[in-house]
C-alpha cells in the first residue's frame, strides 16, 4: 500500500512539475537586460571582483561555488534568500523567485517551487545564478550539468549564521559592501533592542504555537534562541530532545505559560479569541491577562534581515509583561 | 482465504462448538468485554502529562455524582484539564475505536473477506480526499462540511471499488474486490497528493490528519460525530443475524429468505457513514478495523452476534489504550495515534494474512 502511495505521489509530482514548465522567457530576458543597463548606469557600491568563490551549504559545509561574472539573472528558490537578495541591493539582478517568496512586495514571483524544483523550468529563465535552501531531487546536479552555479543557503541555525549568509549573498552578487553594511545595521539594531529589555524577564515562560495541533518549539531552535535573548523560556523544553515537539494539550494548559505566541494565524486561521474559546483554556493566565499574541509566520520562520523586526515586536510585547517579573 | 472464513463462519454460526469455550455464552462474553472497556477508560483518566493524582480524580468524579459532595483538591485549572481536555479525548477514543472496529467487522462480513477494512476498500482514501479538499479550501464549506464531504468521498471510494470489481470479476470474488480497492485507493491518494502539492501552506494540517489524531478533540467534536455513529452502529447491529446467514454464500442466503444485495448495500452504507464521520474528526487511524475483529474471531468464534457488539467494546478499549501510549511515551510531547495503532497493527495484519494463506493451501 505504502509504496504504491509513494509511487503515485511521485507521479503526481511529475505532473505538477510539468505544469510549471511553460515560462515566459521574453519577459525574463527583458528583465535581465534592464537590470544590466541599470547596473551600467548606476554601479552598486562595494562591487566585488569576479570570479568569486563563495561557501555553499550550511555553516560547517566545505562546499564552494565559483561564480565567474557578476550575476544578472538570479533565480531564488527560497523566500529567505529572496529577502536577503533585495536587502543587499541585488533585487535588480533577480529575474525569478519561487512561489513561496512574497517579500518585498514587488518580487518577480513565478510558479517555480523550492520544494519540488524542476530543472527545466528553472533553465527557462536563463539564470546565471540559482539560490536555494535545499537540494531536493538532484537540483544541484541538474543545474551543474547545465553549467549554472547553485548557492545553497539552508535555514540559519543562529544569528551569526544569518549574518554569514547575508555576507555570502553579498559576495555572490557583487554587493559585499552593502551586505557588510546591512549586517552591521542589524547588529546595532539588535543590540539596541536588547538593551531596552527590562530586567526581570527571566522567570517568564511562553508557548509558541506552530499549528492548531499544538506543534511547538523548544529553546533549541533559532526562534527559541531569539525568545531566550529576551529572557523567555519555552514550556516545550520539558519535551526533551525533539526541537519541534507536538505537545499534549493538557500539558500546555497545566504548564500555564505567561505568554502565548500564535504562529498559526495565517496557516490555520487561529485567533486569540479562538484560543480563549478552546475547551479548558479560558482559565490560563495568558488568556485572562490578554497575553496571546499573533506573530507573522513568515517573519518568524525566515531567518533573514527581518529577524530584527520580529525581535523588536516581541520585545515590545515582553515589555508589557513587566509586572510578572 | 474466503473459503476458510466461510467454513469457520458456518461452524461458528451453527453450533458454536468449534471455536473456543466462549462460544454460545454471548451474554457473558459481552459483559466481560464491557468490563474490560470500563477498566481501560478509568485507568486512562488517571494518566496524562498534567500529572493529576488518581485519588483526586476519583474524588472529583465522586463530587460530580448527584447528592455527593467531596472536596477533590483539584484547582480550577486542573478541573478544566480533566473535564474539558482529558475526558472528551477519552470518550472520543471510545467512539472512534468502537466505530472503526465495528465497520471493519461489518465490511469483512459483507465482502466475506478477512482483509476487508476501510483502508482496503477505498473508503478511507475517498474520505481523505474529501477532507483534504475541505481543508485546502479553507473551511469554505462550513464547520459541518468536513464530515459530509468526507462521507461523500468515502462512499465514492467504496462505490468505485464495488463497481470496478463487479465489472471485472463479479462482486462475489473477494480477491478482485481487494485488488479493485487497492486501485481505487491509489487513484484517490494520487489526486489527494496532487492537491496537497498545490496547497503546501496547509500541508501540515493535512499531514496531521493523515497520521490520525485525537489531539484537538473537545466535547463539540464528540457531539458532532455521535449521531452518525449511533445510526451507523444501530443499522449494522440490526443485521447481525442476517450477516451470519450470508456467510454461507449469496445463493444459500437467498434460499433462506435473505436479500443479499439489499443487505450488503445497507450495511456498506452504514459502515461507510460511521467510518467517514469518525475519520473526519480523528484522521486516518489505521488497522483498528483489522486487528480487533480478528482477535475477537480467534478468541470467541465468528458469529456476528458476538463479533459485532464485542468489536465495539474491544475496539474502543484498544484505541483508548493506544492513546495512553500516544500521550505518555514522549510526554509532554505526543506521538500521532495512527503511528501507535500501525505499530501494533501491521505485524498483526501479516499474521492474519499468513494464517489465511496457510489454511487455504
Amino acid at each position: 500500500m505504502r509504496s504504491l502511495t509513494v509511487l503515485v505521489g511521485l507521479a503526481s509530482v511529475a505532473i505538477v512539475a510539468a505544469s510549471c514548465g511553460g515560462t515566459d522567457t521574453t519577459a525574463s530576458n527583458e528583465a535581465a537586460t534592464s537590470a544590466a543597463v541599470e547596473s551600467l548606469v548606476a554601479p552598486s557600491s562595494g562591487d566585488g571582483a569576479f570570479p568569486v568563490t563563495v561557501a555553499s551549504g550550511d555553516s560547517d559545509s566545505t562546499d564552494e561555488v565559483v561564480i565567474d561574472a557578476r550575476p544578472e539573472a538570479i533565480v531564488s528558490l527560497s523566500p529567505t534568500a529572496t529577502e536577503m537578495l533585495f536587502a543587499v541591493g541585488a533585487g535588480d539582478q533577480v529575474v525569478a523567485v519561487d512561489d513561496q517568496s512574497d517579500y518585498p512586495e514587488d518580487v518577480p514571483v513565478t510558479d517555480l517551487s523550492g520544494f519540488e524544483p524542476n530543472v527545466e523550468a528553472i533553465l527557462g529563465y536563463a539564470p546565471d545564478l540559482v539560490i536555494a535552501a535545499s537540494d531536493p531531487g538532484e537540483l544541484v546536479a541538474g543545474l551543474d550539468a547545465a553549467g549554472i552555479p547553485v548557492l545553497l543557503l539552508p535555514s540559519a541555525t543562529d544569528l551569526d549564521d544569518t549574518y554569514a549568509q547575508i555576507e555570502r549573498v553579498g559576495a555572490a552578487t557583487g554587493h559585499i559592501g552593502d551586505a557588510a553594511e546591512l549586517v552591521g545595521q542589524m547588529q546595532a539594531d539588535i543590540a539596541e533592542i536588547l538593551a531596552e529589555v527590562p530586567a526581570g524577564t527571566e522567570q517568564l515562560t511562553y508557548y509558541h504555537e506552530l499549528d492548531d495541533t499544538f506543534y511547538s518549539v523548544t529553546g533549541d531552535t533559532f526562534i527559541g534562541a531569539v525568545y531566550a535573548s529576551l529572557g523567555l523560556t519555552s514550556i516545550a523544553d520539558a519535551a526533551g530532545s525533539d526541537a519541534y515537539p507536538q505537545l499534549s494539550q493538557e500539558f500546555i494548559v497545566s504548564a500555564d505559560p505567561d505568554v502565548i505566541f500564535l504562529a498559526d494565524t495565517q496557516c490555520c486561521g487561529v485567533t486569540p479569541e479562538q484560543v480563549a474559546a478552546r475547551p479548558g483554556w479560558a482559565g490560563m493566565s495568558a488568556v485572562t491577562g490578554a497575553r496571546v499574541y499573533p506573530v507573522d509566520e513568515d517573519v518568524a520562520s525566515r531567518w533573514g534581515p527581518r529577524v530584527v523586526d520580529f525581535l523588536r515586536s516581541t520585545a515590545d510585547q515582553v515589555a508589557t509583561l513587566q509586572p510578572a517579573g | 482465504m474466503t473459503t476458510t472464513l466461510n467454513r469457520a463462519a458456518v461452524a461458528g454460526a451453527d453450533s458454536g462448538t468449534r471455536h473456543g469455550v466462549w462460544s454460545g455464552r454471548h451474554g457473558l462474553v459481552i459483559a466481560l468485554c464491557g468490563l474490560a472497556l470500563v477498566v481501560v477508560v478509568v485507568v486512562s483518566t488517571f494518566i496524562g502529562p498534567a500529572g493529576l493524582r488518581p485519588l483526586a480524580v476519583l474524588r472529583e468524579f465522586g463530587d460530580a455524582l448527584p447528592w455527593v459532595s467531596v472536596e477533590s483538591g483539584l484547582s480550577s485549572q486542573q478541573r478544566a484539564v480533566l473535564w474539558d481536555i482529558r475526558l472528551p479525548r477519552i470518550v472520543m477514543g471510545v467512539v472512534v475505536g468502537g466505530m472503526l472496529a465495528l465497520a471493519g467487522a461489518a465490511y469483512q462480513g459483507v465482502f466475506r473477506n478477512p482483509l476487508a477494512d476501510p483502508y482496503l476498500l477505498g473508503v478511507s482514501s475517498g474520505a481523505g480526499l474529501g477532507a483534504t479538499i475541505v481543508i485546502v479550501s479553507g473551511g469554505l464549506i462550513g464547520p459541518f462540511g468536513l464530515p459530509v464531504v468526507a462521507f461523500a468521498g468515502g462512499l465514492a471510494g467504496v462505490a468505485a471499488t464495488y463497481a470496478l470489481s463487479s465489472t471485472v470479476g463479479g462482486p462475489r470474488s473477494a480477491g478482485v474486490i481487494v485488488l479493485a480497492g487497492v486501485a481505487v485507493a491509489a487513484f484517490f491518494d494520487s489526486v489527494q497528493t496532487f492537491i496537497q502539492q498545490r496547497y503546501d501552506e496547509t500541508i501540515r494540517s493535512v499531514y496531521a490528519w493523515l497520521l490520525g489524531q485525537l489531539v484537538t478533540t473537545g466535547w463539540g467534536d464528540v457531539l458532532s460525530v455521535l449521531p452518525y455513529v449511533v445510526l451507523s452502529a444501530a443499522v449494522i447491529l440490526a443485521h447481525r443475524r442476517v450477516l451470519d446467514v450470508m456467510a454461507v454464500g449469496d445463493t444459500e442466503a437467498g434460499s433462506l429468505g435473505v436479500d443479499p444485495v439489499r443487505t450488503r448495500l445497507l450495511v456498506i452504507l452504514a459502515a461507510t457513514l460511521g467510518t467517514a464521520a469518525v475519520v473526519s474528526v480523528s484522521g486516518l487511524i489505521g488497522f483498528v478495523g483489522i486487528v480487533v475483529p480478528h482477535t475477537i474471531r480467534l478468541l470467541f468464534g465468528v458469529s456476528h452476534r458476538v463479533l459485532l457488539p464485542v468489536s465495539i467494546l474491544l475496539g474502543a478499549a484498544f484505541l483508548v489504550a493506544a492513546d495512553i501510549v500516544a500521550r505518555t511515551v514522549l510526554s509532554p510531547a505526543e506521538i500521532p495515534i495512527g503511528v501507535v495503532t500501525a505499530l501494533v497493527g501491521a505485524p498483526f495484519f501479516l499474521i492474519v494474512l499468513r494464517r489465511a494463506r496457510h489454511a487455504d493451501g
